[in-house]
């Protein structure tokens, strides 16, 4: 039982009680990603997941989003400097997962949350900042 | 108070800018390296066309800028894009390594290969004209 709910802890990122999830702190980081997407907390996906994505930027998501290697390699070495390995979030370190919108956490949250109009509106599950009104500065409340 | 927060959005969906360059002094560059003056009309027939050289979730320019650069597109993930248009926002088309940068990721992604310097002069000129 006890095992089971270290599981549960380990699998909900951060805090679903406050609903703050640390985000983007690193310059670099921030202005690159946020050109296409918000600027997703690094505690979101293992670390393994951050290396496969910054290693294959020039077919990012079905797009080119490639950077100058010395940007990439920043980008990556902070991100992974502030998340967690594959092991410790129940996730193949192997094939890790690339899309958080896929996480089953995530699904769970969202799941009958997100009207056909308001994801509309938002134009994709990517774009936090359309419900989370505070979501670039960590807080993920219901708006 | 909802002008004043669209107007603060805007401002941050615009990049700081080093402003080392102008649109028309990035036409004369590219046209001499092409070797042959800019064509409006080329370019924007190339902004429009569905090339199917790329990526298959970005066919055209126009799959997120839309047909009508003059006003703001959307990225595939929502976020809002600033006209390309520069007499619709100063700031395009002012420095050197946004340019190349975009037109690296976004030629490749729809064209399946770099833009060649005809080709970059041959958008701007048309983009600058709307």
């Amino acid at each position: 039982m006890r095992k089971f709910l270290i599981l549960i802890a380990f699998a909900t990122p951060a805090l679903a009680d406050s609903d703050y999830i640390a985000p983007v702190t690193d310059p670099l980081t921030q202005a690159e990603c946020s050109a296409c997407h918000m600027a997703y907390p690094p505690s979101l996906l293992p670390a393994e997941s951050w290396h496969k994505i910054m290693t294959s930027l020039s077919d990012h998501f079905g797009e080119d989003a490639s950077l100058p290697e010395a940007d990439a390699a920043a980008i990556e070495a902070y991100l992974t400097g502030q998340t967690r390995p594959a092991a410790q979030m129940r996730a193949d370190p192997e094939t890790p997962p690339l899309r958080i919108t896929e996480l089953p956490w995530f699904k769970r949250e969202h799941e009958g949350e997100v009207s056909r109009r308001a994801l509309e509106k938002a134009g994709s599950m990517a774009n936090c900042t359309a419900c989370h009104r505070g979501a670039e500065r960590g807080y993920f409340e219901d708006d | 108070m909802k002008p004043l927060i669209l107007c603060l959005a805007a401002l941050a969906a615009t990049p700081a800018l080093a402003g080392d360059t102008t649109p028309e002094a990035l036409i004369a560059t590219y046209s001499a390296e092409a070797g042959q003056p800019a064509d409006p009309a080329r370019g924007e027939a190339l902004f429009l066309a569905e090339t199917g050289g790329g990526k298959p979730d970005t066919p055209s320019c126009t799959t997120c800028h839309t047909a009508d650069p003059t006003r703001a597109g959307q990225a595939r993930t929502g976020k809002a894009i600033e006209p390309l248009a520069p007499r619709a926002n100063p700031a395009r088309f002012t420095d050197t390594a946004h340019v190349e940068k975009w037109f690296g990721r976004n030629c490749n992604s729809v064209l399946g290969r770099d833009c060649t310097a005809a080709e970059k002069s041959d958008i701007i000129t048309w983009l600058t004209g709307l």
